[in-house]
């Protein structure tokens, strides 16, 4: 591969909410510092199903200057995007988050500060990296004002939805937000993320950490079924989804659920002209983090070529523990083709990349 | 009469939610004046995720006529038309999704006397599954206890979607008495709606609820493997009612994979994921959720891999497949003796005992 890589998943960090004060108003500062984040959860600073590993990070990401993984630049440059020959990095800015405030008018501030600290400490110093514009969903005025605000700004390539918000995204409350996305020629990120009250799954909450990791994977189902069912490609045929951090195999079993219970039931979505299936091909993208690992290598080279190598991009998470690898992260041979389209061609046409 | 079929053993058959004034004589003195004084001999108890309306809910040949009753209907249907050797019946009352818990209990008992009596007695192909108050687990268990000296029950049966997953301790005492009585644990698809269908609320669609309800199955298996439930009770067997299959592959390699990297958080999974799952976990066949070609499926079953799960299944009177195409295209042939038959004989324990 002549061309370096494009890693759709990089997670800046801070050192404390505090970096945030200088890129907030007086009036919201105050209100970081005198209340604080209101959430839909019982711990108000930490996750509900605690992690594996101090910072969620690699052992091996902690900077020498004592900040948490993500935090220096300098150190992503040199550990990550030099190391791995890392062309391009699509920032996926998690905390604070935002879109989880039950205050609205402080879950924007907290979207604009996050944004502008973003573009301050790693898209303008760094051209490899590119932002995600964080946005306040459950207020849709205030999301599209922000989206709005950030594309004039510039250096960002995406709006960040949650995949996890109050309600699926195809209901209608938050078509404003997807239309002004597309609008744009933005693509929106769905990166796992999201606390919206709701159990991690259908069948209540869960127990251990490991399930939750793993209800990324059906959660991102749910999103995919949403968007297309509920006739949202069909009204928005410009709109771009990116699937981060969910894996990818299960979107051809999806797909074939979908069709047929379209095929029985197409009487409740006049909206829906073609088969289910036809919009997920057309409108959605993945990315590979944490990517399956079948125990006949060839399985995942056959599913891929079922969810179609033109829809499929690399990812690694980094700085976290369940980081990808470039050189080892799909463990079935590529063609130079598809190696081409997955580590580099697929992204760069996606996100308008040199 | 499709002869592929013939001596089959259907492992999921709905039996039609009775009218309540149909299980009065079935009640208790206090119940029967209490359901009469209060009102609710008319009140329907149908589950809102399986409403017999939306066109899934009844292939539209199997609708019934005028006057046509449910047990003549499923023998002309299926048990005749198809040659059944044994079917399985679920009656899916809404009883399970109230929130008194002895009105529930006393319902469901009501509702598996009336199986008993109005079904299994009237054709000795059927046998049933036991409907349990999930609303309170000590209360469940009673039922299983009651039930259990019948043997043309088989199954305990369960919703996919309650308040808390089916891994948690709080229902290991119902684990307990299902597996001690040869009882496997069926979870059918739908819930209660205590809460949203998705991590990310509710859906907007008959249609769309129906396609994410598969994902409870995926919860479900993830939470009876981390808590331990199959080290527990290395005899117990779980049967996915109408949960797809076509998914499996994904939710096997994900499982394995992430146990390796936290199987320190639950030290009591010794093996590896898939494993466990392909020892104790069964699959009714119906809905296939099919690929658009037969050699695809045959790839979803290689990747699967375990010839032991698969439990045929029509799903009667859901309309997942048209005239006889019960089996889809791309099953192997050689898999058909255990998918018909040998599966489920394997299964449920109870079915060898009077099978034809």
């Amino acid at each position: 591969m002549t061309r370096g890589i494009v890693d759709c998943d990089i997670h800046p960090n801070m050192a404390s909410d505090a970096e945030l004060l200088p890129f907030m108003p007086r009036r919201w500062a105050d209100h970081l510092r005198d209340y604080g984040p209101l959430n839909h959860q019982g711990l108000a600073f930490a996750l509900q199903h605690p992690r594996f590993n101090p910072g969620v990070a690699r052992a091996d990401s902690w900077p020498p200057n004592g900040g948490p993984p993500g935090s220096d630049l300098d150190f992503m440059r040199a550990h990550h995007l030099d190391a791995h020959n890392i062309d391009h990095g699509i920032l996926m800015s998690l905390r604070p988050a935002g879109c989880d405030e039950r205050n609205l008018d402080y879950g924007a501030a907290i979207c604009a500060a996050a944004n502008d600290w973003q573009h301050a400490r790693f898209v303008q110093p760094e051209p490899r990296l590119h932002g995600g514009i964080m946005i306040p969903q459950e207020d849709p005025d205030a999301a599209v004002a922000e989206i709005e605000r950030c594309v004039a700004k510039g250096g960002f390539v995406q709006v960040n939805f949650t995949p996890r918000a109050s309600e699926p995204p195809g209901r209608r409350r938050y078509r404003r937000i997807l239309e002004c996305a597309a609008h744009h020629g933005l693509p929106v990120g769905f990166h796992v993320s999201g606390v919206p009250g709701h159990p991690s799954t259908g069948a209540g909450h869960l127990t251990y950490y490991l399930q939750e990791h793993h209800s990324n994977m059906p959660g991102m189902q749910a999103v995919v079924a949403s968007l297309v069912l509920d006739g949202v490609f069909a009204a928005l045929p410009a709109l771009k989804v990116v699937l981060i951090e969910g894996g990818f195999t299960w979107a051809p079993a999806l797909c074939w659920r979908m069709d047929q219970a379209w095929r029985r039931m197409r009487g409740e979505v006049p909206a829906l002209t073609r088969p289910p299936s036809d919009y997920v091909r057309e409108h959605i993208w993945y990315t590979t983090q944490p990517i399956e690992e079948p125990d006949r290598a060839e399985d995942l080279a056959e599913i891929s070529g079922w969810v179609g190598w033109d829809r499929i991009m690399f990812s690694t998470d980094y700085p976290h523990w369940d980081f990808d690898d470039p050189r080892y992260a799909f463990r079935c041979p590529l063609t130079a083709a598809q190696r081409e389209l997955v580590f580099s061609a697929n992204a760069r046409a996606l996100y308008r990349l040199p | 009469m499709p002869t592929a079929l013939h001596g089959a053993i259907d492992c999921d058959v709905h039996i039609p939610p009775p009218p309540t004034a149909a299980l009065l004589p079935y009640l208790d003195a206090y119940w029967r004046e209490q359901f009469t004084i209060r009102g609710l001999v008319g009140a329907d108890f149908a589950l809102t995720t399986s409403a017999s309306r939306t066109p899934l809910a009844c292939r539209p040949d199997w609708r019934p006529g005028k006057g046509e009753s449910g047990l003549a209907l499923l023998q002309r249907h299926v048990l005749d038309h198809f040659g059944t050797g044994i079917a399985i019946g679920h009656c899916l009352h809404g009883a399970v999704a109230l929130h008194t818990e002895d009105m529930a209990a006393a319902l469901c008992r009501a509702v598996n006397d009336w199986v008993a009596a109005e079904w299994l007695s009237r054709d000795d192909r059927l046998r049933a599954s036991i409907l349990v108050p999930t609303q309170n687990v000590a209360l469940a268990v009673a039922e299983i206890e009651r039930c259990a000296a019948d043997r043309r029950f088989v199954q305990v049966l369960v919703l996919a979607m309650l308040d808390h997953p089916l891994g948690r301790r709080q229902w290991w005492p119902l684990h307990e008495a299902a597996a001690r009585h040869g009882l496997p644990l069926g979870i059918h698809a739908g819930g209660l709606n205590r809460h949203a269908t998705t991590p990310t609320g509710w859906p907007s669609t008959h249609l769309e609820d129906h396609v994410v309800g598969a994902q409870a199955f995926d919860a479900q298996l993830a939470s009876l493997l981390t808590e331990g439930v199959f080290t527990k009770f290395p005899d117990l067997r779980v049967v996915l009612l109408e949960s797809g299959f076509t998914w499996l592959p994904t939710f096997l390699w994900r499982m394995n994979k992430i146990w390796r990297g936290l199987r320190a958080e639950v030290p009591w999974v010794t093996r590896l994921p898939a494993d466990i799952l392909r020892q104790h976990v069964r699959i009714t066949l119906q809905p296939v959720d099919a690929p658009p070609r037969p050699e695809m499926l045959a790839a979803t079953l290689a990747q699967i891999d375990c010839d032991d799960m698969l439990l045929f299944s029509t799903d009667y009177p859901h309309w997942q497949f048209d005239a006889d195409a019960a089996l889809p295209e791309g099953l192997p042939e050689a898999l058909l003796p255990k998918l018909l038959r040998g599966n489920a004989l394997a299964t449920f324990p109870r079915l060898a005992e009077t099978a034809p």
